[in-house]
């Protein structure tokens, strides 16, 4: 009715303004206090998945070490002991179509088409060729997360909940995902799933808990014809190093630019 | 021998067996598609005066709240951890485009659409919580925050600050929807999504349906009431969702004809799914049903001498067809986007169940929210704008003069 109520308002709207300042402004108070940064902390969260509640050893310096994956498809036989051996050592689910890693079977035929397959991950046996006289070339490549340097999954979570260690390990804590599956779709290799057991999302951890004491990955340490090659792109004289000064290696999907640390060498020009 | 290296007998990544965003995600983008195009309906003809279509302004604000309320809830019932979900909020990765969905929905509900409805009813509100009794003038004082003043000087106040939010509101909007465009459209990990397009197609097909769901709605509450629907105002915004829709209809076409002439490496597994399992959803629901035959209708209204009856109900009947086709529009880019593998080798299926977290019941369950709300709304701030007001006639006697005020005022 008179002038003062008119400022009234106004001051109401001044506080409310003021009110969602505080609020916008608490979020990074919070976000600060919660010693969250671009670069996240040397200490992941949750790495020792399924418990989530894995601590880094003793003497565990993360940004000492860089690690990367090869592998040799000359020398993969497709026997899928790694397949069966990263289910064991990370309990991932047997009857979900959850994959950590998993290996494909390629067979090109002499009329250039093509027969890829995959049962259960490689934990089925895979089938017959068929006529088998007609193939020209057949091969298996496994496949697992290439913990990018540029990891696109990393970069849409929208919590943060999956973070780039300092030792190049692409991690999820599972404490923190709220399970929105963005990661899923925004990894272009298929490697992430959605872990019912946990409402959250599964990937590779390079079996952070093994390494991290100086241990190989459950799948590198099983296969049997070392075609599977784990090591710290630090170290000069390791085995990554030297395979990757020994062979001339290939990543997926180069054009996605996400920087795969997961080396192939002798890859085919059909496998995406 | 090229054309047979692609031969394929469908191999998907063994994690792509399970199709991760189901019917609820379709949701999103269509509500807050719904939500963005009805506010920015509203304020484009408030911002550009168009008097003709005054009377469904504040029905459009008021079904943009409505579904903006909602709009959170199928995000929600699809998280694995609900519970977390404040994160977004408390704790968002800078990085992500989905971590700011937070501040840009707040952004909206608060600052803008809520803020605007608020200025545009103030006035009425006082003089509704002088009239009413009990309840509904207990809720009208504490919504006015026990502010009494019906000054012209106020009320022009009023005005003014609702025209300013309004000026804002169209670019929020625009922000609200196009970001939602945006999630989708910066996957680059998916050849169907990605696209610097999206987040256009997105926005204009937002404008389309939310036109068409004020027009339905404008109808079916006139229908309701008793009331004749005015006819000025449904041919004028008949022809506004004509002029969207083709803005819609030729940037989609964009799309695809670029598509089609770059050939990338996904080419032929798209193809593929666009005429086979997406046929129906797309070819026929989408650009059909909801494109071509609308689009057709409403230019007939423009060409040929319709009679009022028979207009009325080709707008129904369009505004229907409209809003199916921009759902199965959601559906082919949410749902199609993860039909086909990333391996570019092979398809999964969707099958939608009707019980459970994420199926259809709790899907018409959103939907259906909105509609209660608006009810609601309706009733506690009646948005009629009525010519032939039967006295009596509790919502069309205390609105023509006061519903008028805004246009007018605008016009200042």
């Amino acid at each position: 009715m008179t002038h003062d109520d008119t400022l009234s308002r106004r001051d109401i709207l001044k506080k409310t303004f003021a009110l969602g300042s505080g609020v916008f402004l608490c979020t990074f108070a919070v976000k600060a206090a919660k010693g969250e940064s671009p670069d996240p902390t040397p200490a992941p969260k949750g790495a020792g998945d399924p418990t989530g509640s894995y601590k880094l050893p003793n003497g565990y310096e993360p940004s000492a070490h860089y690690y990367g994956y090869g592998i040799d498809l000359d020398k993969c036989i497709g026997c899928t002991r790694c397949v069966d051996a990263c289910k064991t050592e990370n309990s991932v689910s047997r009857t979900e179509p959850n994959f950590r890693t998993w290996v494909e079977r390629y067979v090109i035929r002499d009329d250039d088409t093509l027969e890829v397959c995959s049962p259960k991950g490689g934990l089925d046996p895979y089938p017959a060729i068929e006529d088998p006289g007609s193939v020209a070339k057949s091969f298996f490549v496994p496949k697992m997360c290439a913990h990018c340097e540029r990891s696109p999954c990393e970069q849409v979570c929208p919590v943060g909940a999956t973070l780039k260690s300092p030792d190049g390990v692409v991690l999820i804590d599972k404490k923190y995902c709220i399970g929105c599956g963005y990661c899923i779709q925004a990894c272009p290799y298929g490697c992430r799933y959605f872990d019912e057991s946990t409402r959250t999302a599964g990937k590779c951890t390079l079996c952070y808990h093994r390494i991290t004491r100086g241990l190989r990955p459950a799948c590198a340490e099983i296969c049997p014809t070392g075609a599977r090659v784990f090591g710290d792109l630090r170290e000069k004289d390791g085995p990554l190093a030297k395979f990757l000064r020994e062979h001339r290696v290939q990543v997926l999907k180069p054009h996605m630019g996400t920087r795969p640390k997961l080396y192939y060498h002798n890859l085919d020009k059909e496998v995406r | 021998m090229h054309e047979a290296a692609y031969a394929f007998t469908g191999y998907i990544y063994p994690n792509e067996a399970k199709l991760l965003w189901s019917v609820l995600i379709v949701l999103y983008p269509y509500i807050t598609g719904l939500v963005a195009g009805a506010f920015i309906l509203a304020s484009l003809l408030s911002v550009f005066r168009v008097k003709a279509v005054h009377p469904t302004y504040r029905l459009a604000l008021l079904t943009s709240l409505s579904f903006l309320l909602v709009a959170t809830l199928p995000l929600l019932a699809h998280l694995g951890h609900p519970e977390r979900s404040f994160e977004i909020f408390v704790t968002p990765h800078t990085s992500s485009a989905m971590a700011m969905f937070g501040f840009v929905y707040a952004w909206y509900l608060m600052l803008v659409l809520c803020v605007e409805i608020w200025f545009e009813y103030r006035a009425d509100m006082v003089r509704w919580a002088g009239e009413c009794k009990g309840l509904k003038r207990l809720i009208y004082r504490i919504i006015t925050l026990w502010d009494d003043d019906t000054s012209p000087r106020s009320v022009q106040m009023d005005h003014k600050i609702a025209y300013a939010v309004t000026v804002i509101g169209i670019p929020s909007a625009f922000l609200l929807h196009g970001y939602v465009g945006f999630i989708f459209g910066s996957v680059k990990a998916n050849p169907y999504w990605a696209s610097v397009l999206m987040p256009v197609v997105f926005l204009f097909s937002a404008i389309v349906s939310g036109i068409a769901l004020v027009l339905l709605l404008y109808q079916v509450t006139a229908h309701l009431r008793w009331k004749k629907a005015d006819m000025a105002c449904l041919d004028t915004v008949g022809r506004y969702l004509l002029y969207a829709l083709i803005v819609d209809f030729a940037l989609e076409g964009l799309d695809v004809i670029h598509r089609i002439y770059v050939a990338e490496e996904s080419f032929d597994i798209l193809s593929l799914m666009v005429t086979g399992k997406l046929f129906l959803t797309l070819v026929i629901a989408q650009v059909l049903l909801g494109g071509l035959v609308p689009m057709l209708a409403l230019a007939s209204t423009l060409v040929f001498r319709i009679p009022d009856k028979t207009r009325q109900w080709l707008y129904v009947v369009v505004s229907l067809l409209v809003l199916q086709g921009i759902f199965f529009m959601r559906w082919n880019v949410v749902i199609g986007g993860q039909l086909f593998s990333k391996s570019l080798l092979g398809f999964t299926t969707y099958k939608l169940d009707i019980a459970g977290r994420e199926g259809a019941m709790v899907a018409l369950i959103i939907m259906g929210l909105p509609f209660i709300i608006l009810t609601v709304l309706t009733w506690l701030l009646p948005p009629w704008v009525d010519n032939d007001a039967a006295p009596g006639d509790h919502g069309a006697t205390d609105k023509p003069e006061a519903a008028a005020v805004p246009a007018q005022a605008s016009a200042k």
